[in-house]
């Protein structure tokens, strides 16, 4: 047995408290993006020429509880790529060579206060479940982040079969797809986070 | 390898609202979080390691250096970031930002009317070694006002950033100073429920202190662990 089943309940350490990334997260976290002097682990562009899927942007506003724009939060996501595969150990499938899918953004440097992600649809990862990203949210006034999903909603047959989607109540998953429209610069998912109101957002305990 | 990881410990985590801390409450889920039995998506996450670190990017004292050595207290920040269980998270990214010795960020929306340093940036970031361990130096910083009531101010700290094997074990803390009389002030030290708080207050260490350099404290951070016995179906 692995020597970890020794450990008893009170020998098990405890969790560090969240705290909120604050207003001034952009320098340490999005340099980058901000255009302060420092570069940042990842931003808005997941893609380069030679990763293989369909272009997508992803893209939303973060709305507090009086619908208006969260000008300081910050979006993360990861994701599979067009495969269905994650660029990490644990998956064992061979992923695309030019994908990591992770990508963040902050809310604070587009004049809309939208964040936006350039990205590729994602594969399904497995039978029975359908395409989607993890989307986590961090904002001032965020003591905890938030998880969310985000699916498309031109998979309508596959999103309705998902188990994660079978577990929210029906009058509510329309808060997790993202409305498909066609542009002159490609193609927009819309995918707007609402904190708090009549579309509150789903947000998962993960 | 499909162990779910650990739920978050809500006993350990500030709750959304805290409406002593102003912004929570319009910026706070109303409804309660639906469970999610993680799947490949959430068992997995970013995998980052010293490719995204530069030479200076762990020595907050040099990487923002002009013409000059920034001003303040020198500090050494260590400790070792660890699972529930005890084992050391190797390999993962720690990225921290900070305000300076004045209390001032160098961000472009801090208005507070305290010098910024020409030669301290606040940004940085390091990657665990196989013990779990980090090490910044940096510079102690600064108290500094903030809006959310009459003569409020945040206690000195810094901030912390931690990716950890998979985006379950996403953590962005703070990290306080021992002895902070703003401690018991401040709404986001406690918005942190009462028995967790301590966690977040790092530890004067005289073995870590440096002779003729800099003081040294200790921060270990201790991230979501993972099942042992797979979750049920």
């Amino acid at each position: 047995m692995p020597e970890t089943t020794t450990a008893t309940a009170s020998e098990a350490l405890k969790q560090t408290p969240s705290q909120t990334v604050g207003p001034y997260f952009a320098y340490g976290l999005t340099a980058g993006q901000y255009g302060y002097p420092h570069t940042a682990i990842a931003d808005s562009t997941l893609t380069d020429n030679e990763t293989e899927g369909e272009r997508i942007r992803v893209e939303g506003i973060v709305y507090d509880g009086n619908g208006d724009p969260i000008n300081d939060a910050m979006i993360e996501i990861w994701q599979a790529d067009a495969e269905g595969r994650f660029n990490h150990p644990e998956d064992t499938r061979r992923p695309n060579a030019h994908f990591e899918g992770f990508g963040r953004c902050g809310t604070g440097t587009d004049p809309e206060n939208r964040f936006w992600f350039d990205t590729v649809k994602p594969g399904a990862a497995d039978v029975g479940e359908a395409p989607h990203i993890n989307m986590i949210v961090f904002a001032r006034g965020m003591l905890v982040h938030a998880y969310t999903r985000v699916y498309f909603a031109d998979e309508a047959e596959a999103n309705a079969a998902d188990p994660v989607m079978q577990s929210v109540p029906q009058e509510r998953r329309h808060t997790l797809v993202a409305e498909r429209r066609e542009t002159p610069t490609g193609t927009v998912y819309r995918f707007d986070i609402h904190m708090q109101g009549d579309d509150e957002t789903v947000f998962f305990d993960v | 390898m499909n162990k779910p990881y650990n739920s978050r410990d809500w006993m350990s985590h500030p709750a959304y609202l805290h409406a002593p801390y102003k912004s929570t409450v319009l910026r706070s889920p109303t409804k309660p979080l639906i469970p999610l039995k993680q799947t490949l998506s959430e068992r997995t996450g970013p995998v980052y390691g010293h490719e995204k670190v530069g030479v200076l990017d762990a020595d907050l004292t040099k990487n923002g250096a002009k013409n000059g050595e920034p001003l303040g207290e020198r500090i050494l920040v260590t400790g070792r970031v660890l699972d529930e269980d005890g084992r050391p998270v190797r390999n993962t990214l720690v990225e921290v930002w900070q305000a300076n010795a004045a209390g001032r960020y160098i961000h472009k929306v801090d208005q507070h009317n305290a010098p910024l340093d020409p030669n301290f940036f606040g940004g940085g970031r390091c990657v665990t070694d196989d013990e779990g361990r980090y090490t910044f130096r940096t510079i102690k910083p600064g108290a500094y006002p903030w809006g959310n009531h009459y003569n409020a101010w945040r206690p000195n700290h810094i901030h912390f950033s931690l990716l950890g094997p998979s985006i379950a074990t996403r953590l962005v803390t703070q990290m306080y100073f021992p002895g902070d009389p703003l401690l018991d002030l401040d709404p986001i030290y406690l918005g942190t429920p009462e028995e967790a708080r301590e966690r977040l207050i790092s530890k004067f260490s005289i073995d870590v202190t440096e002779p003729d350099f800099s003081l040294g404290y200790i921060f270990d951070i201790v991230l979501r662990g993972r099942n042992e016995t797979p979750m049920e179906d």
